[in-house]
């Protein structure tokens, strides 16, 4: 891992205690470190964690579950408060899904169409057009409507509840300490962690699916809000100040204006969260595509879940290029006649409902749809049965993935679990320390004890070694390509789509192929996560890579430096926070995938979660679920550079 | 004045969450339901591929020949009986045995009625490849389970034979059973059947040994044969005690079950839900068609329903 970098020389003659400290502060996490390894050697002897420190909580949480199921229908809670909310969810799901579905096919793609034109301009209303075909082409339109409906009702929710919360942190400071620790928590949470109490009180279905997407997709917003207004230009709130203006003119005519920004980009962050949820909601009864692709894959078809999975990567893209394009838009020269441009949208839209009702053509024509799923499943079945086993010389997946497990994975969960549980946590404390600052090293270890008190110190351990794993060879894999990317632009301009897809697509897609390749096991899950967590990796890298000042560059090379000498002693140190943000990105998306690996045979936490789920056993899945949000905090704040507290978003 | 108006507004918002009389969100439908006009039922889909030939069938002659809508979702077995109690289903058609849940649902709080027999028996039980049986005839009874542990190891079993396990939503006892039949084994779950059947085909298709928990009716047989290794031998009752247990599983008469409110006011629909029975066979036939040939269920259950009209005509509400 990385270091604290020391200056080598003398010190100055009189120096601050502080600057002492800060300057040999390697040394001394060291010495200290030292002294607890012996005080702990004397004191604690070795072993898991003792049994006598944990808490088991299975009685309460049954009682708990048992409590609910049996008065949902009748304490005042359920009824005057998680009701209505349930009842306001439905209702607007099915509204939004009403229109949709009587727009009809044509009225739908001509209002995307249209809405994407005024926004952000002709490209992305193509884009929008186009992706919407392709959808009704793969014979999804129906799923893909409903998932739509689902998504703007959650988005629409995450927003101004994000909003909300946003201003309040924005507009004052106690709001905002207490917030941030709870937004921090939630950007690390895997979702998959927290579907089951969502599940418990609302019961499986829409509700349950919204309000669970909600929780994951609104916290990017309320962060991004606060950002933009803490971040507003001193200067102009001054000069509003001086010209009379009241609190609340003042934060509706320059705070949240100047703010307008990040807000679009708030905006932009939840539809990504929302969908990149649409999938794992399924699991509670989501529906729509999510629920086929959570279908397919439960009959091993691959192709029918590529078939499902590529609409919602198409409703990404769209989403995602038009609002960034409306937030480019932004700070430009207001465009001459919006409300006629608006007008003339509204007025397509109509027309192209009016004109596909006529026609009798609601529903997407089903003799307009192509069957791609037989053509995947036979490239799947190639991939399989060819790179399987029996590939001479390097062998086959199915070797690789054994002996990855047996040489990588087992020594590396072994060596865990060997480990006294009290060297874990000062291990865990000595690397938050180098990286980061106090504060982050008392959390994770804090994070860890919690595992511990729960009692699922062994299985978390266990996800720990896959996690552990699974970040190497992303990182050794993610900097290269990054590496590579960011010197050439051809390279780079070839590889964006592709990390596009991969980041969209539902994870859930990738877990049968891995397992066609990899077999059941830990190996499949790890392979899972790596895919996924690639992506961020080699863009982070590119991006830093790129961001290193080109004088530099050229002061360099015209030292003589050689082209290898400019990476390692220019381009990769200048890149280091890049770098070390990237590590931060892979950690926490390896963790999500290595959880949802519990489908495929990863075992450990993600197997409780997903037993619990299946069992509805709150006992199991919950304490699972809170051991992976540490398991999530202690990761984060190990890795989490002590510049980034500063840096929002 | 800020305060108050904050005051005011969060007084407003619980006034209008609270104030308009209770909600009971365990009586509604599925938003999707009932759109255009169009009478919806909602069928509950368990992850295997049985369960799928069930509900693509009941499906293709609820639209076809009696005019419903039918969305299907897909829920693990145990919440999906509260799924059914709230509504947000209004049928499982096929149920392995859920005593707590029975007693809880049907026999307290009333809002489950049984949907009689499918017609189907289960059976759950351990199963070697017929290539392996055949060549080792010995394996197929538990007692010779440890002579061939050595042969079944795998990389996750950690020196032990595997034993592959599958959902964890499935009924399982094989942990206890491994420690109180004192074999040499380790219970490996693949987290889904759908990982557990990648993970089968690829042995069978380098015709390498391997133990595994599966289950009758099930179309994998048609493609890997398998045979059961024999357990000490089923007893009432011997399964009670989930720590203790050291005998096979039960035959189980898969059931179906209905939302009550469904059963009463379903109308054809639940008519036809209730009399829906068919056999092992043809349930094979049309699981076979989506997950070996990858027809689509709805093109499964339409080429049987062409071939089996005497069979459904029977089903259809006078």
């Amino acid at each position: 891992m990385s270091t604290t970098v020391t200056e080598a020389g003398a010190p100055p003659a009189r120096l601050p205690l502080s600057d002492v400290l800060a300057r040999h502060r390697t040394a001394l996490i060291g010495g200290l470190a030292l002294v607890a390894l012996l005080l702990g050697a004397l004191l604690l002897g070795g072993g898991a964690w003792p049994a006598r420190f944990s808490v088991d909580l299975s009685g309460p949480l049954g009682d708990a579950s048992d409590w609910i199921i049996d008065n949902r229908d009748s304490h005042p809670l359920f009824l005057y408060f998680f009701g209505h909310v349930s009842n306001a969810v439905v209702l607007s799901v099915r509204a939004v899904y009403l229109v949709l579905l009587a727009a009809g096919w044509a009225g739908v793609t001509a209002g995307a169409g249209l809405v994407a034109w005024r926004l952000a301009g002709l490209r992305p209303a193509l884009t929008a057009v186009a992706a919407f075909g392709v959808c009704g082409l793969l014979g999804m339109w129906v799923p893909t409507m409903q998932t739509l409906a689902l998504m703007v009702v959650a988005v629409a929710a995450s927003v101004l509840l994000g909003l909300v919360l946003g201003l309040a942190a924005g507009l004052s400071d106690r709001v905002h300490r207490a917030l941030r620790p709870v937004l921090d928590t939630m950007q690390v949470l895997p979702a998959f962690a927290y579907l089951l109490p969502v599940v418990l009180v609302f019961g499986i279905g829409v509700p349950a699916a919204v309000l669970a997407t909600v929780v994951y997709a609104a916290p990017p917003m309320a962060r991004l809000t606060a950002l933009g207004l803490r971040g507003a230009d001193a200067g102009v709130l001054e000069a509003a100040a001086s010209l009379g203006a009241t609190g609340r003119q003042r934060l509706l005519t320059a705070r949240l204006p100047l703010a307008r920004k990040e807000l679009l980009l708030g905006v932009n962050q939840s539809i990504m969260m929302a969908l990149s949820m649409a999938v794992i909601a399924s699991v509670i009864g989501a529906g729509g595509l999510g629920d086929r692709v959570y279908q397919a894959l439960a009959s091993v078809d691959v192709g029918a879940a590529l078939a499902a999975g590529v609409p919602v990567v198409l409703l990404a893209v769209v989403l995602d290029r038009v609002t960034a394009a409306a937030g480019a838009r932004i700070g430009a020269a207001p465009a001459r006649g919006t409300g006629l441009g608006w007008a003339a949208a509204a007025a397509g839209t109509v027309a192209a409902a009016l004109v596909g009702r006529s026609a009798g053509r609601l529903s997407w024509p089903d003799a307009w749809t192509v069957d791609v799923a037989a053509f995947v499943n036979r490239a799947v079945d190639w991939m399989t049965a060819h790179l399987y086993s029996g590939v001479p010389v390097i062998g086959g997946t199915a070797d690789w993935a054994a002996r990855f497990t047996t040489w990588v994975l087992d020594p590396v969960r072994d060596g865990l679990r060997w480990l006294p549980w009290w060297t874990v946590l000062l291990l865990v404390a000595v690397l938050a320390l180098l990286v980061g600052t106090w504060r982050t090293a008392a959390t994770a270890v804090l994070a860890m004890v919690a595992i511990g008190v729960l009692g699922v110190w062994d299985p978390a351990l266990d996800t720990l070694s896959q996690v552990l794993a699974a970040v190497a060879v992303t990182l050794v894999a993610g900097v290269a390509t990054g590496v590579a990317a960011g010197r050439s632009s051809r390279l780079e301009r070839l590889l964006r789509p592709v990390l596009d897809v991969f980041q969209t697509m539902p994870q859930f897609v990738y877990l049968i192929p891995v397992v066609a390749l990899f077999g059941v096991g830990r190996a499949p899950a790890v392979a899972a996560a790596v895919v996924y967590a690639l992506p961020a990796v080699v863009r982070i890298t590119t991006q830093g890579m790129r961001a290193v000042d080109p004088v530099v560059m050229e002061s360099s090379r015209s030292l003589g430096a050689t082209a290898r000498q400019q990476l390692w002693r220019v381009q990769l140190p200048l890149a280091r926070p890049a770098l070390l943000l990237a590590v931060n990105q892979g950690v926490v998306l390896v963790l999500a995938v290595v959880i949802i690996g519990g489908l495929v045979g990863g075992g450990a936490l993600g197997y409780e979660v997903v037993f619990g789920l299946a069992q509805g056993d709150l006992a199991t899945g919950l304490v699972a679920g809170a051991a992976i949000v540490c398991l999530g905090l202690m990761l984060d704040r190990v890795t989490q550079p002590a510049g980034k507290e500063h840096h929002d978003a | 004045m800020r305060r108050r108006t904050i005051a005011a507004a969060t007084a407003f918002g619980l006034l209008a969450l609270t104030g308009c009389g209770a909600a009971d969100m365990t009586k509604q439908s599925s938003p999707y339901a009932d759109a255009h006009g169009a009478r919806t039922v909602t069928l509950s889909v368990q992850s295997w591929v049985g369960a799928q030939a069930n509900a693509a069938v009941a499906r293709y002659l609820l639209e076809h020949e009696l005019g419903y809508r039918v969305d299907t979702v897909q829920i693990d077995e145990v919440p999906a009986w509260d799924a059914l109690s709230q509504g947000r289903v209004d049928a499982i058609l096929e149920d392995w045995g859920h005593p707590e849940q029975e007693q809880r649902y049907v026999e307290d709080k009333k809002t489950i009625v049984p949907g009689g027999e499918l017609g189907v028996t289960g059976h759950i039980g351990w199963f070697v490849p017929k290539y392996f049986a055949d060549a080792h005839p010995d394996v197929t009874d538990w007692k010779h389970l440890n002579a061939y542990a050595d042969r079944l190891r795998t990389a996750e079993s950690g020196g032990k034979g595997q034993l592959l396990d599958g959902s964890p939503s499935y009924v399982t006892n094989d942990k206890a059973l491994v420690k109180n039949l004192d074999l040499d084994y380790q219970v490996v779950f693949s987290g889904s059947e759908a990982a557990q059947i990648t993970q089968i085909k690829q042995f069978a298709k380098e015709k390498k040994p391997f133990l595994t928990y599966w289950y009758k009716p099930q179309w994998l047989f048609e493609q890997v044969p398998m045979t059961e290794v024999k357990l000490p031998a089923y007893e009432e009752g011997c399964d009670a005690d989930p720590e203790k247990v050291a005998c096979a599983y039960p035959h189980t008469p898969l059931r179906k079950f209905l939302n009550a409110r469904f059963a009463d006011r379903g109308g054809r629909a639940a008519a036809f839900l209730k009399h829906f029975r068919w056999t092992t066979r043809a349930q094979n036939e049309v699981a076979l068609m989506i997950a070996d040939q990858k027809l689509s269920p709805e093109e499964a259950a339409e080429r049987w329903v062409r071939k089996n009209g005497p069979i459904w005509r029977a089903w259809l509400p006078k």
